[in-house]
């Protein structure tokens, strides 16, 4: 099966400096595909996606009757990014987290940022994520931001911007460990030629950095992960990293306070807890502090993290830095904190609270991506270019109404990646999104999580609007 | 170990356990009653009612034919004692403890849910259940051996075998009951050769044919209840279940031999006695059928109180 008439279109691709010109990065693997029948590569193709069946690595779809499974589709053809390029990338994430959560820790004590009027004080206390009971909370060691996932995407340049913060429960890591340990049986040759950097020592670090946070410095730490349940959408990830870290995944009745600590019900009677990687929203660990209805909460526990007797990965209050308002004044907050010029940009974002950005938004609906400050996943988006003059309409309404809920980017030329279809390769939009973890020091895993836009033409990647994802080599250098 | 997870490693045990003995049950069957001289003791209708609900088959079906009674016993997602609600209850369980089981394990029984769920679709099992019998039977002999061979046998461990062990137990005297059933219409037969093929068909049932023949030669009714009751060791006899059930439960409390110390220790444990000390003859004088119905209800107590003592959220007994 061969690239000759693969069109890289007018975009950045990843893997084509030009048709038919593969770069340097992506030879050893096309050489390799250029050696494959049409058949074999069609049939690694099978194969891979049999394999995440089997191995039951699916997601299950909200809205439609419960336990509905599916895989999250698959694309062999991997991405692949340079080791020098890498770095700078690299660089970027950490200190963009320490940034975060230095403004965390601020916010929820003197508010420094605030005072000096570097952002006006109503967009961070009118925020939906700021949580008015972290106030004066000291988390273990001053961090708040454990698990990072930050979402990346390269313009026609192929120089790579931030496009979101993910500060609460990010997901999606688990797939890139199954996306390897697949891509590894479709590939076999390429790996030992390639020198692609390793992923599957995630869950360790992971484990690291959660026993770093045990209350006291206690040497061994019981550490659980607290899933919402089984029909939860990244059930099979809380599952995953529980069981590769060794540890015990919790459900909230599992869940008890007792005599000031966090106990879960066991066989033998209640078993102290320590550290909680928690896969559950702020709003609903605790019913007495965050919503009152919530059924999957632990009553009393937020007092037992105050006290210092439990702690949380990530804390609760960690979605006031990833609100898409705060996101407009990262660079800012950069500065402020670090004294630093920002190494990864953001993208240009007009607030609609702002009065002349809002009439710029208004007038260009058409062409602006529009975003929910406080929404994730794809949803309440509006994309100018694929809208209707309904929607358009509906959005200038809500932006009106609600000016602080809402952001607009422009529509970016995200770079392409080629996939396999019916007749060939096509090129289609993708983004990433690395995992970072702050325990003793800051970790960034080499790659993350390539989502691509698998529509002929669509920007969303998210898996909940049709996207898939492809295994990303990071080539060391 | 959590509450949660013990309950979910005893049921997705059971589950499993369940699903074989059904498969087998089907596939016995199908062969026996091409061994059947005459229509009216091709009969399918016992199977339903050792093995499910023979009301709620009524109210569904028409008739005990072959094909309705395996889309009964093997399709029918509203009969909670089907084989594709057994896989899919032993799946969910699996999914529940993931990390606990190891991946051999959890990929075992997703590949067999999706073989069920394929087939439960294809018509072609109706005609010749044999081949779809052989992989569930196969599946779960699969789950056990990865279950002993890479499994630390810890408390979970143990959780998985007291469930394993006390629904093989109740499958087992399910298994004696459908002679009963056969027999109920047919007193004639006694001691023909279709009393032969037919006792031969339980043995088959439970696995228990070779192993029979092996200890006993000849077929004789009370030696076959004998051997599938009171045999202490023939993995499928009721005593051996009874016998490592109790081991499992006493390793997972640390109580000693001979004594209790929780509800379900003294139930299980009086139960054990009772089969240890008991003699074939008064079990057939008393009455076969309702000394099996006396136990599937005794081994109902124990679970229960398992359930109360390990698995609520709120414990007692």
């Amino acid at each position: 099966m061969r690239f000759d008439d693969y069109d890289t279109g007018a975009f950045y691709d990843e893997l084509f400096e030009a048709p038919g010109q593969p770069r340097p990065c992506a030879r050893i693997l096309m050489e390799r595909i250029h050696s494959l029948p049409e058949t074999e590569i069609r049939s690694r193709q099978a194969a891979a996606e049999m394999a995440l069946l089997q191995m039951g690595i699916t997601f299950n779809v909200y809205g439609a009757e419960a336990g509905t499974e599916r895989i999250f589709p698959f694309d062999i053809i991997p991405r692949i990014i340079p080791g020098h390029e890498w770095e700078q990338v690299e660089q970027g994430l950490r200190q963009r987290i320490k940034a975060l959560n230095l403004f965390i820790d601020d916010i929820y004590h003197d508010q420094k940022i605030l005072k000096d009027g570097v952002i006006p004080r109503e967009k961070v206390l009118a925020a939906d994520s700021y949580r008015k009971a972290c106030q004066g909370v000291n988390p273990p060691k001053g961090i708040w931001c454990h698990i990072t996932g930050t979402d990346l995407v390269r313009d026609l340049e192929g120089k790579f911007y931030v496009l979101e913060d993910n500060l609460r429960c990010p997901s999606g890591v688990s797939y890139v460990l199954a996306n390897r340990q697949v891509l590894k049986r479709t590939f076999p040759l390429v790996f030992p030629k390639a020198n692609i950097r390793a992923v599957v020592d995630y869950p360790s670090h992971l484990l690291q950095t959660l026993k770093h946070l045990a209350p006291n410095n206690h040497p061994a730490p019981t550490v659980v992960v607290w899933t919402p349940g089984i029909y939860n959408s990244a059930y099979f990830e809380h599952a995953y990293l529980a069981q590769q870290m060794g540890v015990d995944l919790v459900e909230g009745p599992d869940l008890v306070v007792d005599g000031g600590y966090v106990c879960m019900r066991t066989t033998k009677g209640l078993e102290r807890v320590d550290v909680i990687y928690r896969r559950v929203d702020d709003d609903f660990m605790d019913p007495r502090v965050f919503r009152p209805d919530s059924l999957l909460g632990v009553p009393g526990l937020f007092e037992v993290y105050q006290a210092g007797r439990v702690a949380l990965a990530n804390a609760p209050g960690t979605g006031i830095a990833d609100d898409k308002v705060i996101y407009a004044y990262v660079p800012r907050i950069i500065s402020y904190y670090l004294g630093e010029e920002m190494i990864l940009p953001n993208v240009q974002t007009y607030l609609c609270d702002e009065p002349e950005d809002q009439a710029y938004v208004l007038e260009h609906l058409d062409e602006l991506v529009v975003k929910a400050a406080n929404e994730s996943g794809g949803y309440g988006m509006l994309i100018g270019p694929h809208s209707t003059k309904e929607q358009q309409a509906d959005f200038a309404e809500r932006i009106k109404a609600a000016p602080r809920n809402y952001i607009a980017q422009p529509t970016l030329s995200l770079s392409r990646a080629p996939v396999i279809v019916d007749n060939g390769f096509e090129g289609r939009h993708v983004d990433l999104r690395p995992y970072i973890l702050y325990g003793e020091d800051i970790y960034v895993m080499p790659g993350g999580l390539t989502r691509v836009a698998l529509k002929k033409g669509s920007l969303v990647v998210n898996s909940s609007q049709g996207g898939g994802s492809k295994d990303t080599w990071v080539l060391a250098q | 170990m959590l509450s949660r997870v013990a309950n979910s490693m005893y049921w997705m045990s059971r589950y499993i356990e369940r699903a074989e003995n059904i498969a087998r049950s089907m596939e016995v069957n199908s062969h026996m009653v091409l061994d059947m001289p005459g229509e009216e003791l091709k009969e399918w209708g016992p199977l339903v009612t050792i093995m499910g609900d023979h009301k709620v088959f009524l109210e569904r079906y028409e008739n005990a034919s072959q094909e309705n009674v395996i889309q009964f016993l093997a399709f029918d997602r509203s009969n909670p004692n089907s084989i594709i609600s057994a896989v899919s209850a032993a799946r969910e369980n699996a999914r529940i403890i993931r990390p606990s089981i190891p991946t051999e394990l959890w990929e075992c029984i997703n590949a067999l849910y999706l073989y069920v769920t394929r087939k439960a679709v294809s018509q072609q099992v109706f005609a010749s259940p044999h081949e779809f019998c052989q992989v569930v039977k196969s599946s779960s002999h699969t789950f056990l051996g990865i279950m002993e061979a890479t499994m630390t046998h810890g408390e979970a461990w143990h959780f998985f075998r007291l469930g394993r062990t006390l629904e093989r137990a109740d499958q087992t005297t399910r298994l004696l009951d459908v002679k009963y059933f056969i027999l109920l219409p047919t007193v004639d037969y006694v001691g023909t050769p279709i009393d032969d093929i037919q006792w031969a068909a339980v043995l088959r049932s439970a696995s228990a044919f070779e192993m029979y023949r092996q200890h006993y030669g000849v077929i004789q009714p009370d030696q076959v209840v004998e051997f599938l009751l009171l045999d202490r060791d023939f993995p499928r006899a009721v005593l051996y279940c009874l016998n490592r059930a109790e081991e499992s439960l006493r390793a997972i409390s640390g109580t000693h031999e001979g004594m209790f110390h929780s509800l379900p220790e003294q139930r299980l444990g009086q139960l054990r006695s009772e089969f240890m000390y008991m003699r074939v003859e008064e079990i057939i004088s008393a009455g076969l059928h309702e000394f099996l119905d006396n136990t599937q209800y005794r081994l109902n107590v124990v679970g229960q109180a398992i359930f109360d003592r390990f698995f609520s959220l709120h414990p007692n007994g």
